[in-house]
């Protein structure tokens, strides 16, 4: 429990009350949410000896003042209307197309932050407000004034400024060599990104869908995963490949799948998916900045969150999982857009009196298994919430894992809910079935929970 | 802008038939029963400089390089194509990477060295001739085959031959192995097990070049790098991308194809419909060359100028060079496909006898200084076999390192702790 709090007090910055709370547009009422006071008092006086601690070398660059009251998160709650889940960031509706219709009845009735804040003025409170694929682009244009050896590589990243907008802008300011648009060739411009990282560039190689890096997969794991290791440490790759990747709108299903499955068996690489603006573009400069090669997921649905953001630099942690809602009675685990599907699942399963813990485990391979097992040994029940197919996905590798590392700690067994192994079908219908509906993550918990 | 078809003589041939003026092979239908022999064609003379520039044609033309070496014995120097001290320097190189080749099939035999080994025998005037002409600085990127790559560009025998037996004091740490010899220190950037999948690495080094001269405004970065691969590997779609990258953004980089001809057992014939490989650089807007592999002093003067002109930022050039290999794919082939008389042609036309014949021909050298050379290198390698088996082999502890260049990588365990800090990861017992 401790060291659950202290997690979140010096990596993850969110249970000090966020003065940037999520807004997304098209919230409905907010729910009153259980308030989590009887967390922190037990632990004020822990808090302050653990607070001053290990400062990991990434810690979002704002910290907490150990010594203040542990009490004034509580205090800072009861002033807000309506508010007691100030961790709760980044639920809620999706802003789609308002032509999309049928989307919208879909995650209608997502767990909104506080109504008053979206009509509060943003301007008196700090920090910015601006959508995911924006975040990316401002951690993007950061990283690249900030170190002249960044570059783009990728198709339409340059003059089109990026099929998903991620990169907008970018080749008028930096030039046409180092925002690269390439031809169709991925296997060929990944290894190219690939040579580049080991001759002392730091490339973005992006995948216009992840679906398309299947045909880069040979250069993914051969050279990128393993160059460092054959060649005996003499040369890093420190490349980010990123991309958007997942079920969208009827996309087909060619366009619609899950890569980190794929990519999870090779040695050498590391593996991030981003879910809110903030840690989207946390993550990014986290990847750029890292030695490793990183693979940044993306989704295409998502690129359309807003959120508030803070001003100044900082980066996520690219091993940590992020603590989205603390709870009592179950443990979800879940990344990218499924996060969303689960906060909304979580507001019918409060008000059915559960208390789930929300992870958004964020780092898919390595998985961090600290904030994942201070979890599993509160709760002492997982469901895993994935949009990975059943077979061999990041689910059954947390499954295995969880069970390796927890077992004493559980009081069922592990719970996985994953896409269905289908290719994903064009038609809305079949569509909506193959991925996990907030329905079944409520039938699951209740089913857990028993 | 190419102007592949400018040169009749050379133009594309129907199949099946020999032009006595042409410099390919004669196009044989597969199916024919007559055995595939070598190269018996008569040499094109272009023009009588003896010296190729590449600069005049336009950047889209084929054309053939032959007999750059004079063939009459001259007493006159001006007309030599190399120094003394330039031809001693090919010499030693090229019987290093012989002996060097020799000593590890005896190595294989005797148990020191497993797995795939691919030796270069006969094809080292590709190695010498193109390898020697480049800086420090200059990047090579190689396939499978890269022992002699790796020895001239510099990477000391007794780290090659130590990767080779798995030891710690190997180039890679013995992490990498007779496929992947790589040097950070002489810019070797591998060593790849899959064909083709070095050309990328190349075109992305080219690249890093022309992004140091032109973004980060290092004026003097003229680097350039060299991708060495085979025949078959022309036929991979990795080859036809890169070459279409490398034209376009005008990287400084030479693509040197070493066709001898055979890939493991796969005739070049019956694997590729235009077997004329270098015409396949005018499609995409460079210079396509082709070029005898077994005279290094050819190799070398068509290397110069490909070289210079990846130099000057005009861009990359396709050299085919003709070779051929004395042994077979790997240690591990009985070679039983191709044809005797193939390779007792190819063996008459031996790289290092060839060079030591005009080195003495050209009172460049003599007998005496050449078998100095000969011991030399002699003594290098048994120095280099000692040591290699004097190395230690890598201890457990090193399983673990170089996975990650941030150990970071292996995340976050149970109990809080980045694993790396876990001492079971520093004596290679963890399971990651």
């Amino acid at each position: 429990m401790v060291l659950v709090l202290r997690n979140y007090k010096l990596r993850n910055s969110r249970l000090v009350p966020s003065p940037f709370p999520t807004t997304l547009t098209g919230c409905s009422k907010p729910q009153i949410l259980r308030p989590f006071s009887f967390q922190l008092s037990p632990m004020a006086a822990i808090f302050q000896g653990v607070g001053a601690a290990a400062a990991l070398p990434s810690s979002p660059s704002y910290s907490f003042d150990s010594n203040k009251s542990v009490f004034s998160p509580r205090r800072s709650f009861s002033v807000r209307k309506g508010a007691s889940f100030a961790v709760v960031r980044s639920d809620g509706t999706v802003n789609l197309n308002p032509k999309d219709r049928r989307a919208q009845l879909l995650i209608s009735n997502a767990v909104a932050t506080k109504a008053d804040s979206a009509a509060a003025s943003s301007s008196s409170k700090p920090g910015h407000e601006l959508l995911l694929f924006e975040a990316l682009l401002e951690g993007l244009e950061e990283e690249m004034e900030r170190d002249p050896h960044v570059c783009v590589m990728g198709e339409d990243v340059g003059h089109y400024g990026g099929s998903y907008k991620v990169t907008k802008g970018l080749a008028k300011k930096f030039g046409d060599l180092r925002v690269l648009d390439t031809p169709i060739a991925e296997n060929s411009f990944t290894g190219m990104g690939i040579g580049a990282a080991m001759t002392g560039l730091r490339p973005v190689v992006e995948g216009m869908n992840m679906g398309f890096l299947l045909l880069a997969f040979n250069q993914i794991s051969n050279n990128c995963g393993m160059l460092h290791y054959t060649s005996g440490g003499q040369f890093t790759i420190p490349i980010v490949i990123r991309g958007p990747g997942g079920v969208g709108r009827q996309l087909g299903a060619e366009h619609s799948q899950r890569l980190e499955s794929y990519f999870q068996s090779i040695p050498g690489i590391q593996m991030v998916a981003c879910s809110t603006p903030y840690n989207a573009k946390g993550l990014m400069k986290a990847a750029i900045r890292s030695e490793n090669p990183v693979i940044l997921f993306e989704h295409v649905l998502l690129y359309n969150l807003k959120e508030r953001i803070p001003d100044e630099d900082y980066i996520c942690n690219l091993e940590e999982a992020e603590m989205v809602r603390p709870g009592e009675h179950v443990t979800i685990l879940t990344y990218s857009r499924m996060r969303y599907h689960v906060m909304q699942a979580a507001k019918t399963l409060v008000n059915k009196g559960y208390d789930p813990e929300v992870i958004d485990i964020r780092s898919l391979k390595p998985f961090d298994l600290f904030t994942i097992g201070n979890s599993v040994k509160k709760t002492h029940r997982v469901l895993i919430v994935e949009e990975c197919m059943r077979t061999g996905g990041i689910g059954a590798s947390l499954t295995a894992a969880i069970t390796e590392n927890f077992n004493d700690y559980l009081d069922a067994p592990i719970m996985c809910l994953s896409s269905q192994d289908v290719p994903t079908p064009y038609a809305g219908t079949l569509e909506e079935v193959t991925v996990v509906q907030p329905a079944q993550i409520v039938t699951a918990v209740e089913q857990l929970c028993q | 802008m190419a102007t592949a078809f400018s040169a009749p003589k050379l133009a594309a041939q129907p199949f099946n038939t020999i032009s006595p003026t042409s410099q390919h092979k004669p196009l044989i239908s597969p199916t024919a029963a007559s055995p595939f022999l070598g190269s018996t064609r008569k040499l094109l003379r272009l023009s009588s400089s003896s010296q190729l520039n590449l600069r005049r044609r336009s950047s889209g033309s084929v054309f053939a390089v032959s007999d750059i070496v004079k063939e009459k014995k001259s007493t006159s120097i001006p007309s030599l194509l190399i120094t003394k001290e330039e031809g001693l320097e090919l010499y030693e190189d090229m019987v290093l990477g012989r002996a060097f080749e020799d000593m590890c099939a005896q190595m294989y035999y005797r148990g020191k060295m497993f797995g795939f080994v691919h030796l270069y025998n006969g094809q080292e005037a590709i190695s010498t001739g193109f390898i020697k002409l480049l800086k420090q600085q200059d990047s090579v990127v190689s396939t499978y085959r890269d022992h002699v790559h790796a020895l001239s560009k510099g990477v000391p025998a007794r780290a090659v031959m130590s990767e080779l037996f798995g030891k710690t004091t190997g180039c890679c740490r013995g992490q990498g192995g007779s496929m992947h010899m790589f040097s950070s220190e002489h810019n070797l950037i591998g060593g790849f097990a899959f064909i083709g999948e070095g050309i990328p690495v190349a075109t992305g080094a080219a690249f890093s070049s022309k992004y140091r001269r032109e973004v980060l405004k290092e004026a003097d970065c003229d680097h350039v790098t060299l991708a060495f691969f085979g025949d078959g590997t022309c036929n991979n779609g990795q080859f036809f991308e890169c070459l279409n990258m490398a034209a376009l953004w005008k990287l400084p980089i030479v693509f040197v194809v070493e066709n001898n001809l055979w890939a493991i057992g796969m005739s070049h014939l019956r694997a590729t419909s235009d077997p004329q490989i270098y015409k396949k650089g005018p499609a995409f807007g460079m210079p396509g060359v082709h070029v005898d592999g077994m005279d290094v002093l050819k190799v070398r003067e068509v290397a110069k100028e490909a070289i210079a002109r990846a130099r000057r930022g005009e861009g990359p050039t396709l050299v085919e060079c003709e070779t051929y290999r004395f042994r077979g794919h790997s240690l591990a082939d009985p070679d039983e496909l191709r044809d005797p008389t193939e390779k007792a042609h190819y063996a008459a036309r031996d790289p290092i006898t060839a060079l030591k014949k005009y080195l003495i021909e050209n009172n460049l050298s003599g007998e005496a200084e050449l078998k100095a050379i000969d011991k030399k290198i002699d003594e290098l390698l048994e120095d280099a076999v000692e040591f290699a088996d004097e190395s230690p082999l890598p201890p457990r502890s090193q399983l673990l390192e170089n996975v990650f260049a941030d150990p970071k990588g292996f995340g976050i365990g149970p109990d809080g702790r980045y694993r790396c800090e876990d001492p079971k990861f520093t004596e290679g017992t963890a399971h990651v």
